[in-house]
Order: C-alpha cells, then structure tokens, then sequence
C-alpha cells in the first residue's frame, strides 16, 4: 500500500519534468497533444539565440559572484558561530539566517525601495549579486556549520602545537578538510541564485537573467519548444551537478572518516 | 638532577568566567621523569597540561619550562609537544606527512627530514607504514602516529592528553607498556593526564593527585598508594576499607580491630576525639584451620563472597562493628572458598592502618 | 562551547566578533536596512511619481477597508494554508517510507529521486503544469483521447485550486526532508519497547513515532508556509485573475502603479500575517508535545 503510493508520488514529482523532452524533440511550435513527429531544430536555434546566450551569460556572472560572496560570508559567520562565544552571538546569528524565513517578494521589495527610490541607484547586475549574495549566506552558513562542526578542534591545535601560525593553520588543515563544505556551499549558492526569478525581476535593470529571459518568453508561445529545449538540457546539467555535489559530499565524509548518514542537504 | 627543574609552575591560577580551574599550582616536573597528573573529570589536570603546551592562559603565575620564562609564548613557540586525546591525525595528509607535519620549516635537508619520519615511525612500531592514508588506521596505529609525530620534533617535554582512553582494554595495556619503553628509550620528560588511577600507578615515577583544581597529593606511586594524605585520596586510589575510631591520648580504639597504640599507626598523631582507620583489602587476611595471626587478631562472620577466579573477594562483619569491611584473597590450590555466613578470623597489622582525620 | 587554541575569554570575545562583523553588517545594510526602510515607507504617501514623506496610516487604513486588498491577503492565506497542509499530508508518508522502509545503504540514492525535479528551473516546472491543465494539456488530451470527455476540462487552470495544485508540487521536497530527518533521528528501539509494551503497530505510530516526528512536521510546515505567502510566479502563470496572491498585488503596486508606500504597506501586513501564523504554529505545537509528554 504505502509503496504504491510512493510510487504514485514519485510520477507526480516527475509527471511534469517527463514532458520537457517531450516537447523539446516535438516538431511544433503548439505546447500540445497531439505530438508532431520529431525534430532537433530547437535545440539548434538554442545555439544562435543572441539574447538567451547574453542573459544565461549574466546569469552565471551574477550566480558566480553571489555563491563565491556567500561562501565567504557564510565561512566568517559559520567559524564565529561554532567556535566563539560572543556576546549578541544568537541575534547576529539570527540576522544572518533570517532570509531563509522571509518570503522572497519581502527581500525584493525591501532591496527596490533601499536603492531605487530611497537612494536612487540605478539598477544594474551588481545590485542583483548583492541580493542574491543576501538570500544564498544562509545557505552557506548551513552548510558550512556543519563542516566546521565536524572538524576536530583538536587537529587545530595539533597544527598549531607542531609549529604553525594561525594563518598556516588554516591553509594546512582548516581549508583541506572543510573544502568539501565550500564547495558545497558554493555549487547550493550557485544553484539558487541561477534559478532565482522574483528579486531579479525586481532588481535587474536592461541586462536581464535567465530566469527573467525565460519569463518573457512565457509570453510569446512561439519560442516556446527552445524553452523546451534549454529546459531539457538544465535538467541534465543539474542533475550533473547534484551528481557532482553528492559525490563531493560522500568524499568529504569518508575524509572526515565518518559513517554515510545519508541525507545531503 | 642537579640543575633547576625542568618544568617550574608557581602560583598558577586560571578562572573561567566566574569558574575556578586551578587554584596555586606550585609543580616542579624533572627532566627524564614520567609525571602523571591523575584526577576526576573536571579536577583541572587537562586545564594545566593545557596550560604547560601553551593552549591556556593562566590568569595569574608563572611557567617555566628548562628555566625560560613561558607564560606568555604560545603554544607553536614552545619546546612542547602534545598527543591529543583523539589523536588529531590529520585526515588528509598520509602517514609520513602526519609525522614530518612539525618538521616542515626544520631547517634539515630533506632526506634527513626523510630519516627522522622513517626512524620516528620504526620506533612506534610503525615502520613501512609511512605512505599509507591516515584514514585507514586503527585506534592503537593512530596513536603511534600521534607519538611518532610530536616524537620526531624531539621535544623537552611530551604532553599526553589521556592517550589511552580510546582504546579497548587490551590495547591499552599494551600501550602502557610500550609508552613506559619509548620513554626510557628517548629519555624525553612525560607528563601523563589521566583519570585512571591503575594506568598513573603502572606508568609514572610521580603522580600528583588532583581535586578541585588543587594538587591534593604528590607522590611516588607506591607511597600514594601506601600513604595517601586523605581520605578522599585513598578513595580515588584502588579500594581502602574505612572503619570509625577514637584517639584516646596515646591509643586508638578501631571500631572491629580492637585498641591499639598510636604510635603503631601511620596519618594524624596526636589529638583527641574521633577519626577514621583505612585499610587495603590485600594488607588484612583470613585465617584458615590451624594458621595464627603473626600479629593481631579479629573476629567475625563472612557476609558476601565474591569470587574472581584467581582471586576471592570477602566481605567479612567484624564483631563490634556494623559495616563490612572488604578483604582480598589470593586463590591456592586445594584452600575452600569460604561460605557466606561462616565465621572468619582476620589477621591484620597496625602498620598498615592509615589514620585520617 | 569548545574553546579554540590558545585563547583566554576576552581573546574568544574579540575573534567572535571580528569574524561574525562583515556577515553581520552585510546582512544589517541589505537586510535589517532595507526592511526598517519598507516599513516607514509604508507610512509615507505616493501621488504619481512624488513621495510625500508625511506621516500617514492611508495605506494600511486603504489596506483593511478597500475589499481588494482584503480579498487577495485572505486569499494568499487561504491557498498557502492549503498547500501547506496537503503537501505536508502527502508528503509524511513518502518521508515515512524512505525512512522506515528503505535499506540505510539505498537512502541517500531516494532522497536524491525526490530532490531532483526540483533543481530544474521553477519557472519552467510552472509552465509544465501550464501544459498539463490546459485546454489543449496533458489531461485533456489524454481524456478526450480514451472518450472520458468530449470537449476539455477549462476548470483545471487558471484558477485558485491550480495554484495549489502547482505549489503543492513546488514545494514537496522541502516538507519530505525535514520529516525524513526527524524520522531519522527516532531511536527504533523505542518502536520496539512500545511493541513490547503491548502497543499495536496503529498505537506505536499515534503515541511513538508521530510525537517524535513532530518537530520534523513543524519544520516542514514552516518551511512551505512562509514561503508561499509570497509566491509571484505560480499565480501569475497558473492562477488566472481569481487566483492571484499578495505578492503579485505588491509587484503592482510597485512597477505598474507607481504606488511604492502601498506596495511596501501590502509587504508589511502580509510580513506581519506570516509571522504571526509561523508563530502560531510553532506555539500551538509546543502546546500539543508538552501535552502528550
């Protein structure tokens, strides 16, 4: 019974992601049954789309600058955390992490009113890193908790009794073995803010992102088999990716030389 | 040792917040000597063996380490080195670079470098095991590595941080052994932190007992044993029966033993009024049919028998006193182990009753 | 609190703080800022493009009174409700089956299935669902297809239940993982022990393993609730004009209408309603697990 209906839920989960190849191999430009027989021509016109390639580009700048800022915000907020008692500690903390609870429109809205309309900033790729950048720390921050609570603070010492400076400390034994948390951190960070739609939308001024692209084109169905299509090849790609991520996370774990718990994330 | 000590600490305070750790510890540790400091959890013995390696501030008092002035030099620039209670193998680096972690901006050329890993690592018994990946040891082989690495930078004194308690029973008496080997083979100084008063007995020349952030008694391990300072001292070490008594003027009367003279007695000499008696299991003995007391005599009846296999632990109820006192038999051949209830005649001497107030 | 090398109190104190600075003022600056800025905005008045920046409580009085705005924030309550209590129902027992059900060597590989449609682009898995409901969508063509209907369904988009039907989706992994993971933490020795008592396998769920997973059901209630509140997309593109939220009402306001102090109004009452629903919640299940205890 139970395993029936998890499998039932399983082909809710997929139902809708079957149709992306579907329709990305469909000859026709109609999101709809009855099938055409098959063609590759969207993903060709993948390749000579000007604007798609501007703004899957503005999208991996913005999401490669945010998950690298978040990464090392979140290793300052997540050392402090886990090794310093301070006082205010849980309220910075709190702070810190409190864009995982707000819904996105909140962060959005706030950021527009800040740079538009009180200091009047023009809006621009930079002021959408600096949003992102807000919205990806805690995820980093979570990550990487967990990456420096698992270190042995005595493998500090240990550096540190054999010779080492603080800072070669941190070179030769923090950084080697937390890095499967970074790039952890960083490959998450880079995944939210490349698909993040509502604060772009927002923030971003003429050089638009891929999820904003993809937004205007949901309006013109005519270009809708290259959604398709670049959909399809995202599938495959963050599937590449998590696959990446998992197999970094397993080579983290039997480094720190603990037990596979399972869960990632 | 002729020269001043190796390790001189004076007045050594340390405060958590409002928490006390160390309370004046005054220590003087020799070079060459094995030390154990030995206590209960939250005694203060890892807190000053913390502060000797460099990891602790005190708040007040000194540490001198080879008669230079060490308070304030941290713990990268001092002439210590530490085997830490989980070992802090790094993970990612393979055994030889572990052990050759210290030497890195050693002076030496490289292959002398090389030389001293491989000699470090034939000492811990862990010889051809230098390119393999430290994720891969054993308990008992981490811990090697952990003595081959602080080892190989020959320091003045090595710090263990209870080494041992990690391991199974087996392993760390065979680790005993070989600790008390490699340190009269290096000749290097050992100071032991451990709560385990057998492996302090076993292991160090002097002991310092700790409580409370105070050095309650240091000794030899067998005067420790034999003439502990206080009650709560024998207690923390091995088993002391604890009987009451009264000091009357040059006598003792022990609840049980009987009146003997005061002067017989080790602890406290002189005074009035009551105190208690302690004596070691093994230091009392049953007398079987036909044997006599070379000294003195007590009688009673056998309450619990607890049996060992090579050894029978009898809990005897002497006459004119209420609780059991405990008394420890070696097994031999063809002797009966006595019945609960049977009655026991204890042979006992007044030498081996410490007195404590 | 494990000290780090080397360090007295006042040294831990200092390097704390040193550290938590540049995370803090950023979050400070881009967060704590910007949402006290919202805030006096939202008392401020807008005509046209002039900011009039005169104390007001227009908004908030326009807010309550006028019945669009009270239509769309209960509306955005009433849909996020819903998607929160079906997908946690639905969701309790796949993270039930992974955890009790599958081999521990085999865990890691299901949470990874599950997780998966969801790192396809949130816009393109909305606009899917846009494909099954529609006129000339999946289900309408599979069932005009095998004779069920003649014409297509027109009530599976462009409404209120697509909306939650879509979030449902959306949000399915988010409630799944933590219920796995505070199924994952329950000792089964204690499902034993309630067995051994005399607990049927019905009563070791309801008095065992439900109260211990309860933390895990908050969480996930949570984590989709507070989000949905403010999802754009999914009633942009699904929900036709009697299915959008309060999020699509604030993006008016602030790029259509040009009426910012409204707009930050709106992100103020509908800011103030969720945490009072989250807060809510999480009372109300400290009540209930004190009670059973």
């Amino acid at each position: 019974m139970l395993r029936l209906y998890v499998w039932l839920f399983l082909m809710f989960l997929y139902g809708p992601i079957l149709l992306l190849p579907v329709f990305a191999f469909n000859d026709g430009t109609i999101i709809a049954f009855p099938l055409q027989g098959i063609t590759t021509q969207w993903f060709g016109k993948l390749t000579t789309n000007s604007e798609l390639h501007s703004a899957l580009g503005n999208s991996l700048l913005v999401a490669g600058a945010s998950s690298a800022l978040s990464v090392l915000l979140g290793l300052a907020a997540a050392r402090a955390g886990v090794r310093y008692a301070f006082p205010g500690k849980a309220g910075m903390l709190g702070l810190i992490m409190l864009p995982l609870v707000l819904p996105e429109i909140i962060v959005a809205v706030s950021l527009l009113v800040v740079a538009v309309q009180l200091f009047g900033l023009s809006l621009s790729l930079w002021t959408l890193v600096a949003a992102h950048t807000l919205i990806c720390t805690p995820f980093a921050v979570a990550i990487l908790n967990a990456s420096f609570q698992a270190l042995d603070p005595a493998l500090e010492e240990a550096a540190i009794d054999l010779g080492c400076s603080r800072a070669e400390t941190f070179r030769l034994v923090t950084l080697p073995l937390i890095m499967p948390g970074i790039i952890a951190a960083a490959l998450i960070s880079f995944t939210i803010s490349l698909d993040e739609f509502i604060i772009a939308f927002f923030l971003t001024g003429s050089e638009t992102t891929l999820p904003v692209y993809i937004w205007s084109l949901l309006r013109f169905p005519r270009e809708l088999p290259v959604i398709m299509a670049l959909g399809t090849i995202l599938v495959i790609l963050s599937i590449l990716i998590l696959t990446l991520a998992e197999w970094n996370r397993r080579r983290g774990l039997a480094r720190a030389g603990a037990k596979d718990t399972g869960g990632f994330l | 040792m002729t020269d001043a000590p190796l390790i001189r600490l004076r007045g050594l305070q340390k405060y958590y917040g409002d928490y006390h750790a160390l309370r004046g510890i005054d220590l003087d540790i020799d070079a060459g000597e094995f030390f154990s400091l030995l206590g209960p959890s939250g005694c203060g013995k890892t807190t000053l063996l913390r502060v000797i390696a460099g990891f602790e501030d005190v708040s007040e008092g000194t540490v001198l380490l080879a008669g230079e002035e060490m308070t304030r030099v941290p713990a990268n620039k001092r002439p210590t080195n530490m085997v830490f209670q989980s070992y802090a193998i790094f993970p990612h680096l393979t055994v030889a670079q572990n052990v050759a972690f210290g030497l890195r901006k050693h002076p030496d050329p490289q292959a002398e470098k090389d030389r001293r890993v491989a000699e470090a690592l034939d000492m811990v018994g862990l010889g051809g095991y230098g390119a393999r990946a430290s994720g891969a040891l054993s308990g008992g082989q981490r811990q090697r590595v952990a003595l081959a690495r602080a080892l190989v930078l020959r320091p003045k004194v090595l710090l263990l941080d209870e080494p041992l308690s990690a391991l199974d029973k087996k392993m760390r008496e065979q680790m005993q052994v070989e600790l008390i080997r490699l340190q009269r083979q290096v000749g290097i100084t050992f100071i032991l932190v451990t709560h385990d008063q057998e492996e302090a007995l076993v292991m160090s020349d002097r002991i310092a007992v700790m409580f409370d952030g105070e050095i309650a008694q240091m000794a030899e391990a067998e005067d420790l044993y034999r003439r502990p300072v206080s009650r709560r001292v024998a207690e923390f070490i091995g088993v002391m029966n604890f009987l009451p008594a009264k000091l009357t003027g040059t006598d003792v009367e022990i609840a049980g033993l009987g009146l003997v003279p005061l002067e017989a007695l080790q602890g406290v000499a002189d005074g009035d009024g009551a105190v208690t008696a302690g004596l070691r299991p093994e230091t009392a003995t049953l007398l079987f049919d036909g044997q006599t007391a070379p000294d003195q005599e007590a009688q009673g009846a056998i309450a619990e028998v607890i049996y060992y296999g090579d050894m029978t632990y009898y809990d005897v109820r002497l006459d004119g006193s209420e609780k059991p006192i405990r008394i420890s038999m070696r097994n031999v051949f063809g002797r009966p182990v006595l019945d609960i209830g049977a009655p026991a005649r204890v042979s006992w001497s007044p030498g081996a009753v410490t007195l404590f107030r | 609190m494990v000290t780090s090398p080397g360090d007295a109190v006042e040294d831990q104190t200092k390097r704390g703080l040193t550290l938590i600075a540049p995370p803090f003022a950023y979050a400070l600056a881009l967060l704590a800022g910007p949402l006290m800025a919202v805030l006096i905005f939202s008392f401020w008045s807008q005509d046209y493009l002039t900011i009039d920046r005169s104390f007001t409580l227009k908004n908030y009085a326009e807010a309550v009174t006028d019945p669009i705005y009270r239509v769309i924030l209960g509306r955005s309550l009433l849909i996020s409700g819903a998607v929160t209590a079906i997908t946690v129902l639905l969701a309790f027992p796949v993270a039930y089956y992974v955890s009790f059900h599958v081999k521990p060597s085999r865990k890691s590989l299901w949470l990874f299935l599950i997780t998966i449609p969801f790192w396809t682009s949130y816009l393109l898995r909305i606009f899917l669902w846009k494909v099954m409901l529609g006129f000339n969508g999946v289900i309408n063509s599979a069932l005009t297809g095998i004779g069920v209907i003649d014409e297509p369904l027109t009530f599976l988009l462009y409404n209120a239940n697509a909306v939650v039907l879509t979030l449902s989706h959306a949000f399915a992994p988010f409630a799944i993982l933590p219920i796995f993971v505070a199924l994952e933490k329950i000792d089964r020795s204690l499902l034993e022990a309630a067995r051994d008592l005399g607990a049927n396998a019905m009563e070791t769920f309801f008095r065992v393993t439900l109260p211990l997973a309860a933390p895990g059901v908050v969480a996930a209630l949570l984590i989709v609730f507070i989000p949905t509140v403010g999802d754009y997309v999914t009633p942009a593109q699904v929900g036709g004009p009697g299915g959008l939220m309060i999020a699509n009402m604030i993006q008016t306001q602030f790029l259509a209408l040009n009426n910012a102090p409204m707009g930050a109004a709106l992100a103020v009452l509908a800011m103030a309603a969720v945490t009072v629903i989250a807060v809510a919640i999480v009372w109300l299940s400290r009540r209930l697990s004190g009670g059973a205890r």
